[in-house]
């Protein structure tokens, strides 16, 4: 047996037994949202498990709140950490919850723990250089008032959410006209003296990498943003201590350093969280040299490659027949292509929120969402390349007897087999490109490297997925197209001769 | 062969072809003439049973259950042949024996006899249909017509695309071959001279409907429509 052989069937037997231990329970699942200070408390769940003797697994890096709610709703996942404000504001707005306590009842609805402050809030506020701030007299937000000349910048977010700027200024009296500026750039221009106040998150790292000061919300304008970790009640106890260890554990200031070292300083999320907790709980670490760039490359294709090639495989089965049947039945046919059509529009981040309470996260949700993209592509070229075949032939095809299914065989298919292939090779280069977005709910693959690049701003590792891709879909592209030669009847490339004999 | 009672098509609110009535004794030639748009392809195309049909139509003597199995008693040539382009000319001639299962000798020998009748080497044979002639092309298209040995030859304008001097030559050729073969031959043509060089009967046809039919003779001498002098008027001032 050769080595890409036991390669593949090495893939199958892991993806099997992820999808058995997804429902065995055997292995605390940790998920983290897909930004730094996610990553690095994931990581911070993940080794005080380990250390308590608890088989664990860190799915880091899964899309936004939505995705890792509904993972953690439907088992894909077991903990991942979150701020009370988030959820109180965001996820269960609805429910209109005064405090924390309201919080945790809520959540124990959804049969869902939480455990205490972790000991540190990720919230909004507003930052000085700390000599400007001096220099002026301001401590608190009210103390702006009394400045009006002073120039403010505000992410763009934070200036039109209703609760945001507009909510700020009325409750302060601030009289400032505010522009918009991009959150990290704005750090920049702050340094550089070319605006005096911005807004913040209190763990950002550049708060203690500049030495800025956070200006006292005296009138309690912000919501407590505290970070917690969210559990699933049916953990057993053993585990759920080991998380509530990390109470009140991390201080504001830590997790800005800890974000700085992640964030400025590229030390993996791993190493930092490894590090602190060495430091502080006496938690033996584990770091690990991780795989090195090739063998990086060349599991993330074998990922990347099963998702397409399953999704694809199981879109042909399914659409030939579809598109086969929109030929035959106009009425039918305009269902059939209005109903694809439709599937193409959903989003595709709605359409993995959608499917995780079906499929869990990872490969199951991701194929599926490919499979359904690439039915469109497909469904409308065979019929489109099968209703094109001129009458005249048809009824040649008829009057000669004909059956209808050697019809189909014999004459329908392989006049119309140029358009349905040309169908595929679309569906194909689109599922590889969106087979990237895979990785925001655990599917890994070439998406991988890229939320991290993005996430870190790291342009080596976007590129290490991104270049991948393109050239995976270059590949793809030119086999379908020697496919194509190949499959394409040599009486279908011959141009028609003028002379008559 | 066929007869036709109170045979009529719609296309949606269009009638193709009002009530009709008509026969086809076996071995007769039959040529449907009239202007665009009279019916007259659509009363032939009753007969391949392509377009549903009001009426009662028969074939043999009884009427029909099984359309697919009329079909393999009939050939059918279009303008341009109608060959399919992703089969090599003998393929096109062979799909239907092939479908059938007849031996590879008797496949061979079937098609080496009707190459010899239309007069076609062995050599265009096996090139793709848009690499011949508009009339080798309608020469496979008569090959693969008669490849089961039909008793009816259905041509819907098979010489329109063809150049004066082709058309002549398979026009002889094809009345020969008819003649030979003594088969039930249904002939759509816009020409009178065409209808005449065929067949014994001529059926002139106008808006769906049939104005009069027997030999040209009969439509000049007692025409029972202005529509028939002036149709042979026409095609004489040419």
């Amino acid at each position: 047996m050769n080595t890409a052989w036991r390669h593949i069937l090495l893939g199958v037997a892991v993806a099997l037994s992820a999808l058995v231990s997804q429902h065995a329970g055997a292995q605390v699942k940790v998920g983290s949202k897909n930004f730094t200070e996610g990553v690095i408390v994931g990581e911070l769940a993940r080794l005080s498990l380990a250390d308590a003797g608890v088989t664990t697994v860190h799915r880091r890096q899964l899309g936004g709140t939505r995705i890792l709610w509904e993972a953690l709703l439907a088992g894909a996942i077991d903990v991942y950490p979150d701020y009370t404000g988030t959820l109180r504001f965001e996820l269960l707005a609805d429910e209109k919850l005064r405090d924390d306590s309201e919080l945790a009842t809520a959540l124990a609805r959804y049969d869902i723990g939480m455990t205490r402050s972790l000991g540190f809030e990720n919230s909004y506020a507003v930052a000085m250089r700390s000599d400007r701030a001096a220099a002026l007299g301001i401590r608190s937000i009210g103390d702006l008032a009394t400045h009006p000349e002073l120039r403010i910048a505000l992410s763009n977010e934070f200036l039109d959410r209703t609760d945001g700027w507009p909510a700020l200024a009325g409750a302060y009296r601030l009289p400032q006209q505010p522009r918009g500026l991009d959150h990290d750039l704005a750090y920049a221009a702050l340094d550089a003296d070319q605006i005096d106040v911005i807004d913040a998150y209190t763990t950002d790292p550049q708060i203690g990498q500049l030495g800025l000061t956070l200006l006292q919300d005296d009138r309690g304008f912000f919501p407590r943003y505290d970070a917690v970790l969210l559990y699933r009640r049916s953990l057993e106890s053993g585990a759920v201590a080991a998380l509530q260890r990390l109470e009140g554990a991390v201080s504001t200031t830590d997790m800005q350093r800890m974000n700085a070292a992640a964030q400025l300083e590229r030390q993996s999320e791993q190493a930092v969280a490894a590090t602190f907790l060495a430091d502080r709980l006496g938690v033996a670490s584990d770091k690990r040299a991780g795989p090195g760039l090739a063998a990086r490359i060349s599991s993330r294709t074998l990922e990347h490659l099963s998702l397409v090639t399953v999704a694809l495989l199981a879109a042909l089965l399914a659409a030939l027949p579809l598109g086969i049947a929109a030929a035959r039945k106009p009425r039918l046919g305009a269902f059939i292509t209005s109903i694809t059509g439709l599937l193409q529009t959903i989003p595709s981040l709605a359409l993995f929120v959608l499917l995780i309470p079906l499929l869990g996260i990872g490969a199951p949700p991701t194929i599926a969402a490919l499979f359904l993209y690439s039915l469109l592509p497909i469904v409308r070229n065979t019929h489109a390349g099968l209703t094109g075949i001129p009458a005249s032939l048809l009824d040649s095809a008829d009057a000669l007897g004909l059956s209808r299914m050697a019809r189909l065989r014999r004459i329908d298919l392989p006049l119309a087999l140029p358009t349905i292939m040309a169908g595929i090779k679309t569906a194909a280069v689109i599922a590889v490109g969106l087979a990237t977005l895979g990785a925001i709910i655990g599917a890994g693959g070439y998406g991988q490297p890229i939320i991290t690049g993005i996430r870190l701003r790291s342009t080596p590792l976007i590129l290490e997925g991104a270049i991948p891709a393109a050239v995976l879909a270059l590949l793809l592209q030119g086999l379908m197209e020697l496919v194509e030669r190949w499959v394409t009847p040599r009486g279908l490339t011959i141009r028609q001769q003028t002379a008559d004999l | 062969m066929f007869s036709l009672e109170q045979v009529a098509v719609q296309f949606g609110t269009t009638t193709a072809l009002q009530p009709t009535d008509l026969a086809f004794e076996p071995g007769s030639t039959t040529a449907l003439v009239g202007p665009s748009g009279s019916g007259k392809s659509t009363l032939l195309r009753v007969l391949a049973g392509l377009v549903p049909a009001t009426g009662l139509v028969q074939f043999a003597g009884s009427s029909i259950a099984d359309w697919r199995a009329v079909r393999l008693r009939l050939g059918y040539v279009i303008q341009d042949g109608g060959l399919f382009p992703h089969l090599t000319a003998t393929e096109n001639v062979e799909i239907m024996a092939r479908e059938l299962h007849w031996s590879r000798d008797r496949i061979d020998q079937r098609r080496t006899e009707l190459a010899r009748i239309v007069g076609l080497p062995d050599e265009p044979l096996a090139r793709y249909p848009a690499e011949l002639s508009g009339g080798q092309r309608q020469r496979v298209s008569i090959m693969r017509a008669l490849m089961l040995d039909p008793d009816v030859v259905l041509l819907d304008e098979p010489l329109s695309a063809l150049d004066p001097i082709t058309r002549a030559r398979l026009a002889t050729e094809l009345r020969s071959i008819f003649s030979a073969l003594s088969k039930t031959v249904v002939l759509v043509t816009h020409s009178l001279r065409e209808a005449q060089f065929f067949a014994e009967r001529i059926v002139l046809m106008r808006r769906g409907q049939i104005v009069q039919s027997g030999s040209l003779e009969q439509l000049e001498r007692t025409p029972n429509d202005a529509f028939v002098t002036d149709f042979i008027a026409a095609e004489r001032a040419l």
